[in-house]
């Protein structure tokens, strides 16, 4: 019948096409991405105009019309140099040891090696959650590395015996003590935090008043205040003869004020536990001390590992205010190099802070990369 | 009946008193008070001794003798002559001014930077987080050195200018120049106006939202509360004859070197001091703003993006009306502690000498050796800006929180 000609059923599937050049690849992302409309595109515009204007003159300054190499500001003069002059990279070159140990005595920067390899050989499978022997590892990071490191940074002596030489903490400065004072600080901060956390939720009334009183007291001062009050007030606390190490004040200073917010991190990861194990640990017969060092401030802890980073990343950043107070850490140690006139160049200060800006960044910047890895390993089975 | 005579007859079975937590709870109480009251005891005698020692002075007498210094920004009257005491207050006041103008400009950064991170426009975005990670991983401190140091040294010299905004502001070393207003005693008139605007603003308001709610009909607030605000202290203006005039910093280009450049008392001055410390706390805590802004949008429900654009409503309107205000619920609590921060941070003018009350007082501590009494008054006044600061943005947030119906 002629009927059989109306139907066409078709046997193979039709050619796969390709999808059309403006939608895929490149373009096809450019089009969706940046150029949808015509207020997306004037936005892309500017946004590249800002990125080419700020990137530009940084290239040019810190790559391209840098200096790299000089013995004195000579090198780093526009008229010796020839025109515009970038960054002097020859003079970070040759303060470089003054800005990682400060004034610390050429022949026994040995001993600051040892003590920053020992950190970092400790530290690193600390942090890394898949490394073995976690136990052995914190012990010998909270307890052992800081006796270690306490001997081996103001010497050694027995007696008569001079095992290694007494380096006065005056002298100490740069990155060494920046690392000083921020990572005692954080260590020395953790047990005070947990108790306070601890007495800020205990049924005592007295006990928690006074936690309360201390967190909120730290928690409302700024810094620097409290820098102000252990350099020149907790001298006048202490009896006739007794003298603290200025850089032992700084400590005790920072060490209380991080304990403050230390507290409050600890607070919530002890909150974040569900009752059901205080009660299992107190069904079990567990002491208060027990319950808490084997059942909940493991689990706690763990759990606040992003706030403690969070944390140090705060308190590294605000070592920078012990210049203030007349010590040389890494800023400090940078802002007294100014005054040297052997390297004073217009583009000295820009040098040293941009040097100052990337040494801070790269650590701040791998910590909070760090806490966000842990907070993602943390954080299984409530993705949403 | 004889069983249980039996049980009541002997004395209860009680544990001991060391196994009591009410009485242990009670031990350890009165341990920690007399340990506090012992370390307290021990503090204050050493004090005394050693302030005895030293010849220090104590009590608060000093704040009535001369400070003998001068302040290079004085938002109330002052001169050498003026007290300690006065002094104080002075940078105090600074203290407030850099921790409002900070905290404005924080909060429209982070707005509009917390914003552009979600903006689909890769650049945009991209543009947003690079400016969030690089400076909120550079401490604070560095920045405000970059910005007093290394930027506002940069600039032209005293003796030189640069004008922006069709001529009408200039930047050299010695700060930013601008038009001071000038009021004539009819000003007031003016200012009157605008107090009127305002509160005629409000009442309006409350009866559009009332008949909005009863009606359904809507009201053109936007454009009356601008016409009102705007309009009437402006309508005044030249009603009473133009009270309010501008005056503009001379600069003296020509004639003998030490006379040129900007001549004192004319025009309005921004010190470098406050632009350096301003630029680097706002710049620095909007980072932080930002990032609370992004959390607070992402944690709105997509849903009500979407059931948003279902109604017709376009995308302007749905963030201000149907995201922002959801948002808000978890942006304010951190927001308020960014504003802390930032109040706190304020108190790093003391690097630059920029007169704070941090830095005020370092002189007075220097000058007079009163360590306790001034660091005293440094605790109690960041206490209480921390206080009344958080107080009022849980007044704001109890406003904004859920009212479940």
């Amino acid at each position: 019948m002629a009927n059989a000609d109306m139907f066409h059923i078709r046997t193979e599937e039709a050619p796969v096409m390709p999808a059309p050049v403006s939608t895929t690849g490149v373009i096809g992302w450019m089009r969706q991405n940046l150029f949808s409309s015509i207020p997306n595109t004037i936005l892309t515009i500017i946004g590249i105009l800002i990125a080419y204007s700020i990137i530009e003159p940084f290239i040019k300054f810190a790559f391209v019309d840098a200096i790299w190499t000089g013995t004195d500001r000579k090198a780093c003069l526009p008229a010796e140099a020839g025109g515009y002059v970038g960054a002097c990279w020859a003079y970070v070159e040759a303060y470089f040891p003054q800005f990682i140990y400060g004034r610390y005595p050429v022949e026994e920067i040995y001993r600051v090696n040892i003590v920053y390899a020992m950190f970092v050989v400790l530290l690193v499978p600390l942090a890394m959650p898949s490394a073995p022997f976690k136990a052995i590892n914190a012990v010998l990071f909270l307890f052992v590395f800081p006796i270690v490191a306490y001997f081996l940074l103001t010497g050694l002596v027995f007696g008569d015996t001079v095992i290694l030489p007494i380096v006065e903490t005056p002298v100490w400065g740069g990155l060494l003590v920046t690392l000083v004072i921020a990572v005692t600080g954080i260590v020395a901060s953790l047990p005070l935090g947990i108790l306070l956390a601890l007495g800020r939720r205990s049924k005592m009334p007295i006990v928690k008043l006074v936690s309360v009183i201390f967190i909120e007291f730290w928690r409302g001062v700024p810094l620097i205040t409290v820098l102000f009050m252990s350099s020149v007030m907790l001298p006048l606390f202490l009896p006739e003869g007794v003298v603290f190490d200025k850089l032992l004040r700084v400590l005790i200073g920072v060490t209380l004020f991080s304990a403050a917010y230390m507290a409050e991190v600890v607070r919530g990861g002890l909150q974040a536990i569900p009752k059901g194990q205080y009660e299992g640990a107190m069904a079990l017969g567990l002491r208060f001390w027990q319950m808490m060092g084997l059942i909940i401030l493991p689990q706690a802890l763990k759990l606040v590992i992003p706030g403690i980073v969070n944390t140090f990343i705060g308190l590294f950043k605000d070592t920078t205010l012990v210049l203030i107070v007349g010590m040389y850490d890494l800023l400090g140690q940078i802002q007294s190099s100014f005054s040297d006139p052997t390297w004073s160049t217009p583009t000295q200060s820009h040098s040293g802070y941009l040097f100052a800006a990337m040494v801070f960044w790269c650590f701040c910047f791998g910590m909070s990369r760090y806490s966000i890895f842990m907070e993602k390993k943390l954080h299984t089975g409530h993705k949403r | 009946m004889s069983v249980q005579e039996q049980h009541t007859a002997g004395p209860p079975a009680r544990a001991s008193l060391i196994n009591d937590p009410k009485v242990r709870g009670l031990f350890y109480q009165i341990l920690l008070v007399s340990a506090l009251v012992a370390l307290g005891y021990f503090i204050v005698t050493n004090t005394l001794a050693n302030l005895e020692r030293q010849n220090i002075a104590s009590g608060w007498d000093f704040l009535s003798t001369t400070a003998g210094f001068g302040i290079i920004q004085a938002l109330a009257p002052y001169s050498e002559t003026s007290s300690y005491g006065q002094a104080l207050f002075i940078g105090f006041l600074n203290t407030v001014l850099v921790a409002v103008i900070g905290i404005i400009f924080a909060t429209i950064i982070g707005f509009i930077v917390g914003v552009a991170r979600l903006s689909n426009n890769w650049v945009i975005s991209r543009l947003a987080y690079c400016y969030i990670e690089l400076l909120r991983n550079i401490p604070l401190l560095l920045q405000i050195f970059f910005w007093y140091f290394a930027v506002l040294r940069a600039v032209p010299g005293k003796r030189d200018k640069w004008s922006f905004f069709f001529n009408s502001f200039h930047l050299n070393i010695t700060g930013l120049r601008g038009p001071k207003p000038v009021f004539a005693p009819s000003a007031e008139f003016v200012g009157f106006a605008l107090i009127l605007g305002i509160v005629l603003t409000v009442i309006v308001a409350r009866w559009a939202r009332k008949r909005q709610e009863a009606t359904g009909q809507q009201f053109p607030m936007f454009r009356t509360g601008v016409g009102l605000i705007l309009g009437l202290p402006i309508l005044t203006y030249f009603v009473v004859g133009m009270p309010i005039s501008l005056d503009f910093p001379v600069f003296v280009e020509t004639g003998p070197i030490l006379r040129r450049g900007f001549q004192l008392g004319t025009g309005f001055n921004v010190i470098p001091e406050f632009l350096a410390l301003t630029a680097a706390l706002s710049l620095y805590t909007a980072t932080f703003i930002a990032e609370i802004v992004r959390a607070g949008i992402q944690a709105v429900s997509h849903g009500q993006t979407e059931a948003a654009h279902a109604l017709g409503i376009r995308p302007g309107p749905t963030l201000r009306l149907v995201v922002i205000p959801q948002a808000m619920r978890v942006i304010i609590p951190p927001l308020t502690s960014q504003y802390l921060n930032l109040t706190k941070n304020s108190s790093l003018a003391v690097a630059i000498a920029f007169p704070d009350l941090v830095s005020v007082g370092g002189t007075v501590l220097n000058q007079t050796g009163q360590a306790i009494e001034i660091i005293a008054i440094w605790m109690v006044v960041y206490l209480s800006l921390s206080l009344i600061t958080s107080a009022f943005m849980n007044w704001y947030n109890q406003r904004m929180a859920l009212v479940e119906r």
